[in-house]
């Protein structure tokens, strides 16, 4: 197996990776994520047995480190004295930004929207990095479109 | 108003992309293979690369591509091939001194793990000619261990993954002419007048 020299990678997926963790992760927590997202990736690379869908792969490995730093940042959240009125009621984003309300939305369909929409990644990619079904990626940039839509005609 | 696909694409144009530095935590991690970079040099630029170990490579980019070089180093060596000019400072100013005459031998730690059989021999042995010293395929070849495999040693010499350190500039024909060099004949020239074996 002949994978290309890392740097190869890195070089063209730095940028990429980057935003992606900014919109996904957020601003504060971008920097992190990338670094572990990287030496994740840097530690894995030689027992890669396929050097196609490189860019899935990668991808995959910075939305579980997206995943880890929504969960660290649930962690360090401060708890409010007063319980929500209405416990079943989405709870009110704290970033009204547009990044802000994607990283409301469940892990795939954060990952889905950013892909599609930005990076433009075909379905069969999005699926292999979501490790799901051509159909359920489809679902999942479609699920997180329409709420997108929604969330922003009620404002 | 503008449907949320493009307005993402929109919003996507306004996030950063100056991401912070991995080199120095890779290494930290034990993760950097080869470390790379590239070294300005009167023979041009040259892309010199180094394992926790040792040097593994220098090489003239004008000759061979550093693309090249790197999938080289990958397939080699290990796939962990990073940008990292921290780990060649040293050998970035070894060179510095030795292109201007003021170092005539390198101390800089080499990494011969990836060279093997003969061709390790030979220049193991073309490393031991000194500055203002030159010797013949044949004597390199005898000081190899085969006096008879001048041929062998010549095509060792010409496959040196680390020319100017490993001094294959230093070996010539039998008789004296200056025989080949891989980056061209003229840079062979060039470091022989530098240590002033040629006028």
């Amino acid at each position: 197996m002949n994978l290309p020299p890392f740097q190869a990678l890195l070089q063209e997926h730095r940028a990429d990776v980057y935003r992606f963790l900014v919109a996904t992760a957020g601003p504060s927590e971008a920097d992190d994520a990338f670094q572990e997202t990287w030496i994740a990736a840097l530690r894995a690379y030689p027992r890669l047995r396929r050097a196609d869908n490189l860019r899935a792969w990668l991808f995959r490995i910075a939305q579980n480190k997206s995943i880890d730093a929504h969960r660290a940042r649930g962690r360090r959240a401060v708890p409010v004295a007063a319980v929500p009125e209405s416990p079943s009621a989405p709870p009110e984003p704290e970033d009204e930004s547009l990044w802000g309300r994607v990283r409301e939305l469940p892990a795939k369909q954060r990952t889905a929207v950013f892909c599609r929409t930005v990076l433009g990644m075909p379905y069969d990619e999005l699926a292999t990095l979501l490790e799901s079904s051509e159909e359920a990626a489809r679902r999942n940039v479609h699920e997180g479109l329409k709420r997108l839509r929604e969330e922003l005609e009620h404002d | 108003m503008t449907d949320i696909e493009q307005q993402l694409r929109e919003a996507a144009l306004d996030l950063p992309t100056e991401s912070p530095p991995l080199a120095e935590r890779a290494d930290e991690e034990g993760l950097l293979d080869v470390a790379y970079t590239s070294v300005d040099s009167p023979l041009g630029p040259l892309v010199v690369a180094a394992t926790p170990k040792g040097l593994v490579r220098v090489s003239y980019t004008e000759f061979r591509g550093e693309d090249e070089v790197l999938e080289d180093l990958a397939r080699r060596v290990s796939p962990r091939v990073l940008e990292a000019p921290a780990r060649l400072d040293a050998v970035r100013r070894e060179l510095d001194e030795y292109f201007e005459g003021r170092r005539q031998d390198f101390d800089t730690a080499i990494d011969w793990s990836y060279l093997a059989g003969f061709t390790r021999e030979v220049l193991r042995a073309t490393a031991r000619i000194g500055f203002g010293e030159v010797s013949t395929y044949a004597g390199v070849a005898e000081a190899a261990g085969s006096p008879r495999a001048v041929r062998a040693a010549g095509n060792a010499l010409g496959a040196n993954p680390m020319p100017v350190i490993v001094p294959c500039h230093r070996v010539l024909r039998t008789g004296g002419s200056l025989g080949g060099y891989t980056g061209g004949l003229e840079r062979k020239e060039f470091l022989l007048r530098l240590e002033g074996m040629l006028l």
